[in-house]
C-alpha cells in the first residue's frame, strides 16, 4: 500500500566493525529515511552508525546469473591460502 | 498537597496524558515506520511518567504508587495541561501537538536537570535526550506537510491556530513555581517561552506557515479544571484497572 520508496538499512554495530544490511523500509527521501531506522532497527542498541540507501541505486546480482557468477570458484581451492604448505623456517606467516 | 508533589504531579501528568494520546496511533500510523516512531516516543513519555508519578507516590508517602497515581485518580486530580490532552485530529495535527510539547519539554528537562532536587534532576537528566528526539520527529514532519501540497498546508496551519491558545497555559507561572523556583527546585514556567519561541517560530517559518495572533489563553490544567477531553482519556486509559483491580499479565 505505501507509495515511499523503499530504502535498505545498514547499521555497524560496534566501533571498528562494518556496517552490514540489517532489512529495508519505505520513507518518503532520505532524511525521514534514516530516522526510521533509528526506530525500526536500532532500538535496542543496535547499533552506532547507520547508512540508508535507496533500494533503487543497488545493482544486485541475478539469481539467473548464479551458476556462471559464482560456481567456477567452486573447485579453485588454490584461491584459499590454506592450499599452500608454509615452508619450513617461515616465520611470522 | 505540598508544593514539591503538586510540581511533580504536573509534569508526570503531562508525560503520561502525552503518552496516552500517541499511543491511539498505534495500528493507526500513515505507514508501518511511522507506527513504530510514534509508539518509541509514546514509550519515552511512558517511561518518564512513571518515573515522576513514582516519585510524586514517595514524597506523598501515603502508600500510592505509579498505578494509584495512574488509575485511580479522577480528572480534577489530574495536573496536565490542557495540551496534551487535546483530541488528536490528523497526523498533521499530532505533529503539531508534538512539536509544541517537546519544543516545551526540552529546555523544560535541560534547565530541570540541575534543579536542587537530585531526583528530579535525574529524570529529567534522561528525559532531555529523548525530549530532543521527539522535537527532530515533529520538526521534520511539520515542515514536511507545512511546507507540501496544498491540502497539507491548509489542514498543518489550521492545527497551528487551533492549538497555539492552549500553548499558553504552559509558561504560566503560579504561587507553586514561585516557590519552588525560589528554592531552585522548579523551572520558572515563563523563563521557558523565549526559547520555545525561537524553536517553534524557526520550525513554523520553514515550513511556509502563518503564526498566530495571541489571543484566547485557556488554562486551569494546572490546578485541575480541564477541558471534557481529559475523562474520555482516562475512560480508555483506566478502564481495565478499574473492572479489575490489580491486574497483571
Amino acid at each position: 500500500m505505501s507509495d515511499w520508496p523503499l530504502w535498505e538499512v545498514f547499521v555497524r554495530p560496534r566501533r571498528g566493525l562494518s556496517h552490514s544490511h540489517v532489512g529495508s523500509l519505505h520513507a518518503p527521501d532520505a532524511t525521514i529515511a534514516l530516522r526510521n531506522a533509528r526506530d525500526v532497527y536500532t532500538r535496542r542498541q543496535e547499533g552506532v552508525s547507520i547508512w540508508v540507501v535507496p533500494a533503487a541505486a543497488i545493482t544486485a546480482s541475478s539469481p539467473d546469473e548464479k551458476d556462471a557468477f559464482f560456481d567456477p570458484a567452486a573447485d579453485k581451492v588454490y584461491r584459499h591460502p590454506t592450499f599452500y604448505a608454509v615452508p619450513d623456517g617461515a616465520e611470522h606467516l | 498537597m505540598t508544593d514539591l508533589l503538586d510540581y511533580v504531579l504536573r509534569l508526570g501528568d503531562d508525560a503520561l496524558i502525552a503518552a496516552q494520546r500517541l499511543a491511539e496511533w498505534s495500528t493507526r500510523a500513515p505507514e508501518m515506520e511511522e507506527d513504530i516512531a510514534l509508539s518509541n516516543i509514546a514509550l519515552d513519555q511512558l517511561g518518564v511518567a512513571r518515573m515522576l508519578l513514582t516519585y510524586a507516590g514517595e514524597i506523598e508517602g501515603a502508600g500510592r504508587d505509579e498505578d494509584a497515581l495512574a488509575y485511580l485518580r479522577g480528572d480534577q486530580e489530574f495536573r496536565n495541561c490542557l495540551l496534551v490532552e487535546t483530541p488528536n485530529g490528523d497526523f498533521g495535527r499530532t505533529m503539531v501537538k508534538l512539536l509544541f510539547l517537546s519544543a516545551y519539554q526540552l529546555p523544560l528537562y535541560e534547565r530541570l536537570s540541575e534543579s536542587a532536587d537530585p531526583h528530579l534532576g535525574a529524570i529529567a537528566a534522561k528525559a532531555r535526550k529523548e525530549s530532543a528526539y521527539h522535537l527532530d520527529h515533529a520538526t521534520q514532519w511539520t515542515v514536511r506537510l507545512g511546507d507540501g501540497t496544498d491540502e497539507s498546508h491548509r489542514r498543518m496551519q489550521a492545527a497551528v491556530d487551533e492549538l497555539w491558545p492552549y500553548t499558553h497555559e504552559l509558561f504560566e507561572p503560579d504561587a507553586v513555581t514561585d516557590r519552588l523556583g525560589g528554592d531552585g527546585v522548579a523551572v520558572d514556567p515563563a523563563e521557558l517561552r523565549a526559547p520555545w519561541l525561537a524553536t517553534v517560530l524557526a520550525v513554523l517559518d520553514r515550513s511556509t506557515l502563518d503564526v498566530p495572533s495571541d489571543g484566547w489563553r485557556p488554562n486551569g490544567g494546572r490546578s485541575g479544571r480541564h477541558t471534557e477531553h481529559l475523562s474520555y482519556v482516562l475512560g480508555e486509559l483506566q478502564v481495565l484497572h478499574r473492572a479489575h483491580p490489580g491486574a497483571q499479565w
